[in-house]
């Protein structure tokens, strides 16, 4: 980990048309993530930890309130730029995995890098890298409906990981996940972060996602509760 | 673009049985649309070309006072052929005839005809008068039409009476012998009509060096305007056919438009349906660097894609098909010498590269719209709910 920043947030508000009024589920976050850190938004259901996750990766706009990710400010952004963040720079994997039915598990590794015009060798070698991180070379050719609950989300780990982005969003990624398979897919993860250098940012409430974080920033209400470092 | 089309087509083909549906029934609308516009162009060139035939050549003078529509008219209409032209009629460059209105007689029963007098040595009709080239006693040798023939109850070898009027309005009557009878699509050379020798006609009329029509067949040449004769071009004499085929194309499209909407319906049913079950693939995209408007334009490249399919499609199953139509032709289920224009019994479809390249371009378009209708509804799209699969 270095000490140069990824995310900077100051004073983030979020609020949300609600009937007649509004509901605010951000108020007041000001946070700071540094480039390598391997950490994680941890709170109950309607914490706000997804609304931030989704402003961080330019998904979403902040109401007020300033959100730098890499040095770009989030609500300054238009669609392309933004869509260019997301197709150069992050990497998503969600809760329930999101991966392309119709296409292979190749092909859904392959898909962000087409996304930046990479040519067919490099696509090749670089889905195969990706494969081989999370052991899954002999099922390049199955399709999503085939593979277990465990291997999809090691495709969208996979997916995530293929064009080395600088920050890796997952939210919720072992909620649908049994134990072994939580460990396996958290495991991949923290190589990753290891040998890559990748910033990796969960929004989870899972015990078993929280025992591997090296930085734990509980949310409660919107509000930033506790930001705790994990010493090993 | 190209990435568009890519994963349109990994989408389409991933879609299986749902896209090769939509994909069947486009390439039926291809392939009936192209076959029946080659129908009405081969059934133009068909009739174009038996007219030219068997009954107006490269053109026409007709005598001033001609009309066929109006038999009372015919007695008058018959002029000395113009100097100008009995070269060309030495030549057989252009050939006179002359029309008389008469009756016949079979069986007792009496019906008006046109009698045609017409140079049995000539060589720009089709009509078999070289068989009036023949002495019969007591008779004058005729030819007729199959569905004359029918009518009448009419046979090779049958004798039968007809009357006409000479020049000075003096009834006469005599036999004829029907010598030859002839099959033509075209029924103004056949129903209530009787060819006789020029020659005869004449005498019988008293009519010495005159015709009624003069038929020339190389539209080459310069033909001048003469007095007292009124010159029809090809394009003229065959305006009534155009204007048939003008009427039929455009029934034909009304055809055309129900099996195109019911393709587009397909298509939009999947559009729309896509829309609604693909959200979570829709914010996927987006997240993984589409922005809404490249979202829109893969789903539109994907519906339009359908027709790109269903073209090459068309080309495996319809491409023999066509041609083999082209060469069998396709036999009208009813008799078609009664149906009172020129119209063979078989049809042979047409088809020009026109032809295909606009059916494919009209049918590529509509469903380019169809595709991109229900499209726009993503532009406004929360990328958020979109993930997490929430009908908006």
């Amino acid at each position: 980990m270095d000490n140069s920043s990824i995310i900077e947030i100051e004073d983030l508000v979020k609020r949300f048309p609600m009937g007649r009024g509004e509901f605010t589920a951000l108020n007041g976050i000001d946070l700071t993530l540094r480039t390598g850190e391997f950490s994680g938004l941890i709170g109950p259901s309607g914490s706000g930890k997804t609304t931030l996750l989704n402003i961080i990766g330019s998904l979403d706009t902040p109401s007020s309130g300033l959100v730098t990710v890499l040095g770009k400010p989030i609500a300054e952004l238009n669609a392309k730029e933004a869509a260019r963040l997301r197709k150069e720079s992050l990497g998503f994997i969600f809760q329930s995995y999101n991966l392309l039915a119709v296409h292979t598990v190749y092909e859904n590794v392959e898909f962000p890098l087409l996304l930046l015009g990479l040519s067919s060798p490099e696509r090749k070698k670089m889905v195969m890298d990706a494969l081989e991180w999370v052991g899954l070379t002999d099922k390049m050719k199955s399709k999503p409906p085939q593979l277990s609950g465990g291997e999809c989300q090691r495709v969208a780990v996979a997916r995530a990981m293929v064009k080395r982005p600088s920050l890796v969003l997952a939210d919720e990624p072992t909620a649908n996940l049994d134990a072994a398979n939580s460990h396996n897919i958290l495991k991949t993860m923290e190589n990753l972060n290891r040998e890559l250098k990748t910033t990796f940012l969960f929004a989870t409430h899972d015990d078993k996602v929280i025992n591997y974080l090296h930085r734990r920033i509980f949310l409660i209400d919107g509000r930033i509760d506790k930001d705790e470092i994990v010493t090993n | 673009m190209k990435l568009a089309i890519k994963l349109a087509f990994r989408n389409l083909i991933g879609a299986g049985l749902r896209t090769w549906l939509n994909v069947i029934v486009l390439s039926f609308s291809f392939i009936v649309i192209i076959w029946m516009k080659g129908i009405i162009t081969g059934w133009d060139h068909q009739a174009k070309v038996d007219m030219t035939n068997w009954q107006i050549g490269e053109g026409q003078y007709w005598q001033k006072n001609y009309d066929p529509y109006d038999p009372f008219t015919i007695n008058e209409s018959h002029a000395p052929v113009p100097v100008g032209f009995l070269d060309e009629i030495e030549k057989g460059e252009m050939e006179p005839v002359l029309i008389a209105q008469g009756s016949i007689y079979p069986q007792g029963r009496l019906q008006s005809i046109m009698i045609k007098g017409i140079n049995p040595g000539q060589k720009l009709f089709l009509l078999p008068v070289h068989k009036l080239d023949t002495v019969i006693p007591d008779a004058i040798p005729s030819v007729i039409g199959s569905v004359m023939a029918r009518n009448l109850s009419l046979d090779t070898g049958d004798r039968v009476m007809i009357q006409w009027r000479d020049t000075n309005g003096t009834f006469d009557a005599a036999e004829i012998y029907i010598t030859e009878i002839f099959s033509a699509n075209v029924p103004e050379v056949d129903q209530g009509q009787i060819y006789i020798s020029l020659d005869k006609l004449r005498s019988m009329l008293n009519l010495e060096g005159e015709a009624t029509i003069l038929t020339y067949k190389n539209s080459e040449i310069p033909w001048p305007e003469v007095d007292g004769w009124i010159h029809k071009t090809k394009k003229d004499l065959t305006k009534s056919v155009d204007d048939l085929i003008k009427v039929k194309s455009a029934g034909t499209s009304i055809l055309y438009f129900i099996l195109i909407l019911l393709a587009m319906l397909a298509i939009f049913d999947t559009q729309v349906l896509s829309i609604f079950r693909r959200q979570k693939e829709i914010g996927t995209y987006i997240a993984l660097g589409y922005t809404r408007r490249e979202v829109v334009g893969l789903f539109t490249v994907e519906g339009t894609m359908h027709s790109v399919l269903a073209a090459l499609l068309s080309a495996a199953y319809g491409l023999p098909f066509l041609v083999w139509q082209a060469k069998a032709g396709w036999t009208m289920p009813l008799d078609t010498s009664e149906f009172g224009m020129a119209i063979a019994q078989t049809l042979y479809p047409v088809y020009s590269a026109g032809l295909v390249i606009v059916t494919i371009l009209i049918i590529m378009t509509t469903t380019a719209i169809v595709s991109y209708w229900p499209s726009r509804k993503i532009a406004k799209m929360n990328p958020t709910e979109a993930l997490r699969g929430r009908i908006q």
